[in-house]
């Protein structure tokens, strides 16, 4: 993976470098924010039952944003030597010296601590914290996640099998000429794999901070599974249909929320459907975005963001009322609110998206107890899948797109596994389904008919991002087409 | 300057490793992008990356490192480094990997470019932008957006089998959006595309575009577009614009022709192909009309290169002919699992990622109408162009695509404007029901393929042309 993952201070002490050697090359009146960032992203895939495709690499990238005289440029290099470094100053300064006028600069972070995490173990020696940083994942070698693998591909029992195990180290240091000055790392591990049998797919997927969470036996025996409940499926006229989202597929409806309708520049924009302090979810939805972990599981992302804004928990919506939106120093400004430490590369483009969303689950105890191991239900679904009369039971959703941003209805498709439900028993597979559905409607007042008693950890296809989804019991979710059209 | 000693050394090291074949890529690339919104620059960032992959094959086993110094010991250590990985491989390991033959190429190879984009001044570049948008936002947009992108690449490829190529790849594109506010709905009109038309072209190519001249028009559209009748829901006839051709033809036959994704290496992810290879020769994938090439030689196109990144030279090959499935998009390990003697089309978004089985130049040959002519022969049925949504099965059969812009069509004329026009459909249903297809063809550029993990951005062309389907499910909405 990598041969250091000790803070030693190093990338801190080059981001200050080169916030003097802009001040010097741009004079004492220049803003300017640089972030050093070391990515170290290792990824081991399988398909057909052997690992085809096996890489990893480590870069580190310097980012330089600049404000001259009204006028705004950004840079970024890998080069890293002297003469690479002095290349991208010279660039930036040059670029912010003609670029039109920029009436959009919302001026730099102002020097602010990072916040503690209350699930944290240890700390770090320059940041003071460590946000649960799991050294054994940041030192993962390719033997680690190809036994993962090898245990996914075992405990599928012959089934063809497919997916990947990742291991992700990233460090990172802030400065700006405004004094603020930080730094952090982290440690992710996911691990995302189907079975097939006679054409049915089934997924298993989780996320964590530590590798040592990840175990391919128990995640390839879930797929397996779900892929042998799953053979010979029917098709079912298209119609709105009640259905029990599992993890995977509630993953799906956070992301697009993130992304469209929790996003402050969509929302300052008056594209996003998102009203502060108002009622636009049943009352049984909370959802924060939680970027420094918590319960005990580490963070997988940096303790701050791209403009050096730390990072903090930040509630979206509190049983049922929208009470925040993400935001960047730019979207803040035009919103009328602070930051909230969402900058990202882009994001001045296309908007600040929460990256670690958590749909609250239900308190236990307030569920039926429901102890038998029901073939393609995941555990925390089995509780609302026993109260659904007649529905469906969906695994994942796919390709999902936005047809109307405003209402956010979304097309996609079921994938992985539906299942048709009846007296809250599994009777049948049934072949994937298109749908067209607006997400904030399917989980509007009364609309919310059960959440699962325990959020999952899925993975992005990204990393550095991950949703906390509990299974996810909705009155209605409209499925416009089946697979024969 | 050159960079065939780094590769070279990564390459050694890996076949001292243990390695019996390997290859590497290194690669230099200047980015730079500009967003301007309602008369505004909202972000302008000019980036460099430059480093190298290497690439080994050790028993049957593939390992990938990537590292972004370019000394001579880093390359080597990079070189044992996927060496040791390959081997890591070996742990969950499969049939024997063979690669199809490549002639030994020793080339350089150069985009055509008439304007230098990165040399064009930021001022002037800025000042576009600004311009256009202030002209959609004076025509009545609630929003107005542009874009530019513009990439410069370097690489030097070398492979264990003696390929030393070197290539130089300029691309860049733009695009403006006019947004119209509704009650509680947007309305979009984007010239010449959505986000906007690339190409492997210079800044001439957005010169031609002339984001000033149609802002006004995007931003009457769109605010047109809000008191539009919705599309109707039903069967009818369909006629797709060249721009929404070219979104159907990448993601309903681009992507179901990928070599990987047959022989099931995307199956988790991107998901595999209805395709069925032993059908290879004798399926029909749509009319006679069906003409899809894939063809990297195009002047111009965005999926264009001198060769691959496997080494193998851009050579033009039939996906369809006259409706029959007759060729696939392949790499050289890929096409040997699958029989055949041809790889071709694999291609990395850069040095850090592993190349893969990508989308080159993937289009439709020109067919004998226009599109006045399709309109005028058309009694009942609905236009649709300029792509707003787009999503599909992971075996790219049923598909559901969103257009900016619909007119019904009566009487062999354009009648009323349509708002939120969809259609969806069963690929090769959908495809052996084109009854009609325009000769005015265009290379449309998409600069936003995604596929592979870790995550790869691919940049693909795709000519396409109006074209008329029948019996087309439209209006689906939820």
């Amino acid at each position: 993976m990598t041969g250091d993952t000790t803070l030693t201070g190093a990338e801190l002490e080059l981001a200050a470098r080169i916030v003097d050697l802009v001040r010097r090359q741009a004079g004492a009146s220049a803003e300017a924010e640089v972030m050093v960032g070391h990515h170290a992203e290792a990824l081991t895939r399988f398909a057909n039952s052997m690992i085809h495709q096996n890489v990893a690499d480590a870069v580190t990238t310097v980012r330089l944003r600049l404000h001259l005289d009204g006028r705004t440029a950004a840079g970024s290099t890998t080069l890293t030597a002297a003469d690479g470094l002095a290349g991208l100053v010279e660039r930036v300064v040059a670029a912010a010296r003609v670029n039109p006028p920029d009436a959009l600069w919302p001026g730099l972070t102002p020097p602010t601590p990072l916040y503690p995490a209350s699930g944290a173990h240890g700390s770090g020696p320059h940041s003071g914290l460590d946000f649960g940083f799991d050294e054994t994942t940041a030192r993962a070698d390719p033997a680690d996640r190809a036994e993962r693998v090898r245990a996914f591909v075992r405990a599928a029992a012959g089934l063809e099998t497919a997916g990947y195990c990742r291991t992700v180290y990233s460090s990172a240091a802030f400065a700006n000429t405004a004094g603020q000055s930080v730094e952090g790392r982290s440690a992710e591990a996911a691990m995302d794999g189907i079975a097939r049998y006679r054409g049915a797919d089934g997924v298993a997927r989780l996320a964590s901070g530590r590798l040592a969470d990840l175990d391919g036996a128990e995640l390839g025996a879930r797929a397996a599974a779900k892929a042998r409940a799953g053979a010979s499926p029917r098709e079912l006229p298209p119609g709105r249909y009640e259905v029990v989202l599992e993890p995977e597929a509630v993953a799906d409806l956070l992301a697009n929320l993130a992304a469209y309708g929790f996003n402050g520049k969509a929302y300052a924009q008056k594209q996003s459907f998102a009203e502060i302090d108002a009622d636009q979810f049943d009352p049984s939805v909370s959802i924060i975005d939680e970027p420094l972990g918590s319960r005990g599981e580490p963070a997988i992302g940096l303790p701050f963001d791209l403009e050096g804004t730390p990072r903090d928990w930040l509630v979206l919506v509190r049983e049922g009322v929208t009470k925040a939106v993400t935001h960047d120093r730019t979207s803040a400004a035009e919103a009328g609110a602070t930051s909230t430490g969402h900058a990202s590369v882009g994001s001045r483009t296309w908007g600040p998206v929460a990256l670690n969303m958590r749909l609250e689950a239900s308190a236990p105890e307030t569920l039926p107890d429901v102890s038998s191991d029901d073939g393609p239900v995941a555990a925390t679904a089995r509780p609302l899948v026993e109260r659904m009369e007649r529905g469906l039971l969906v695994t994942d959703l796919w390709y999902t797109r936005v047809l109307d941003q405003k209402a956010l209805v979304v097309t996609g498709l079921t994938r992985n596994g539906v299942w048709l439900v009846e007296d809250g028993r599994v009777v049948a597979p049934v072949s994937n389904m298109r749908f067209t559905q607006s997400y904030p409607e399917a989980l509007s007042a009364g609309m919310v008919r059960g959440i699962g008693g325990r959020s999952v950890l899925q993975p992005d296809a990204w990393s550095g991002v991950r949703y906390a989804a509990p299974a996810l019991h909705l009155a209605s979710w409209n499925l416009t087409g089946n697979a024969s059209g | 300057m050159n960079h065939f000693d780094e590769a070279s050394a990564a390459v050694q090291a890996a076949l001292d490793a243990g390695a019996r074949y390997a290859d590497a890529r290194v690669m230099v690339r200047r980015t730079e992008s500009m967003t301007a919104r309602d008369g505004d620059i909202e972000d302008l960032s000019s980036d460099e990356s430059a480093g190298l992959g290497v690439r080994a094959l050790v028993g049957s086993g593939w390992g990938f490192y990537a590292v972004p110094d370019l000394s001579t010991a880093a390359a080597q250590a990079a070189g044992r480094r996927a060496a040791q990985i390959a081997a890591a491989s070996g742990l969950v390991a499969g049939p024997p990997i063979d690669l199809v033959p490549s002639e030994v190429q020793v080339a350089s190879w150069e985009s055509a470019c008439e304007i230098d984009p990165l040399s064009v001044p930021l001022s002037t570049k800025g000042d576009l932008l600004v311009r256009a948008t202030a002209a959609a936002k004076e025509a009545g947009a609630d929003l107005a957006e542009a874009i530019y992108q513009i990439w410069d690449t370097r690489k030097w490829f070398v492979s264990s089998e003696g390929h030393r190529i070197d290539q130089h790849i300029r691309e860049c594109g733009a695009g403006i959006t006019a947004s119209a506010y509704g009650d509680g709905e947007i309305q979009r009109r984007s010239w010449p595309s959505h986000r906007g038309q690339y190409a492997t072209r210079g800044w001439e190519l957005v010169d031609e575009i002339d984001l000033v001249g149609h802002a006004p028009r995007m931003a009457e559209e769109a605010r047109a577009l809000l008191s539009a009748p919705l599309c109707p829901p039903g069967e009818t006839t369909l006629v797709l614009g060249g721009e929404q051709m070219a979104l159907q033809i990448h993601e309903s036959v681009g992507h179901a022709i990928e070599l990987d994704r047959i022989l099931g290496w995307e199956a988790a992810y991107a998901g595999t192909s209805w395709l069925d290879l032993s059908k290879l020769g004798t399926l029909r994938y749509g009319s006679d009309l069906m003409n899809i090439t894939i063809d990297p030689g195009i002047p111009g196109a965005l999926g264009s290169f001198g060769f691959d990144d496997e080494g193998s030279p851009a050579r033009k090959r039939d996906a369809v002919r006259d409706g029959i499935w007759v060729g696939v998009l392949a790499g050289r390990d890929s096409a040997a699992v699958a029989g055949l003697d041809y790889a071709g089309s694999v291609r990395s978004d850069g040095w850090r990622r592993l190349p893969m089985v990508r989308m080159t130049n993937v289009g439709l040959e020109p067919g004998p109408h226009t599109l006045d002519e399709i309109i005028a022969n058309t009694d009942d049925g609905v236009f649709m162009d300029i792509n707003r949504s787009w999503s599909i099965d992971d075996r790219r059969l049923n598909f559901q695509f969103g257009c900016e812009i619909g007119y019904e069509i009566k009487n062999g004329k354009l009648g009323r404007m349509l708002r939120n026009p969809t259609y969806t459909g069963i690929g090769p249903r959908f495809w052996q029901s084109m009854d009609m297809l325009s000769s005015e063809t265009t290379a449309w550029g998409t600069p936003n393929c995604g596929k592979g993990q870790p995550g790869q951005v691919g940049h693909t062309g795709h000519p396409a042309a109006p074209a008329r389907f029948t019996n087309v499910r439209v209006g689906v909405r939820g």
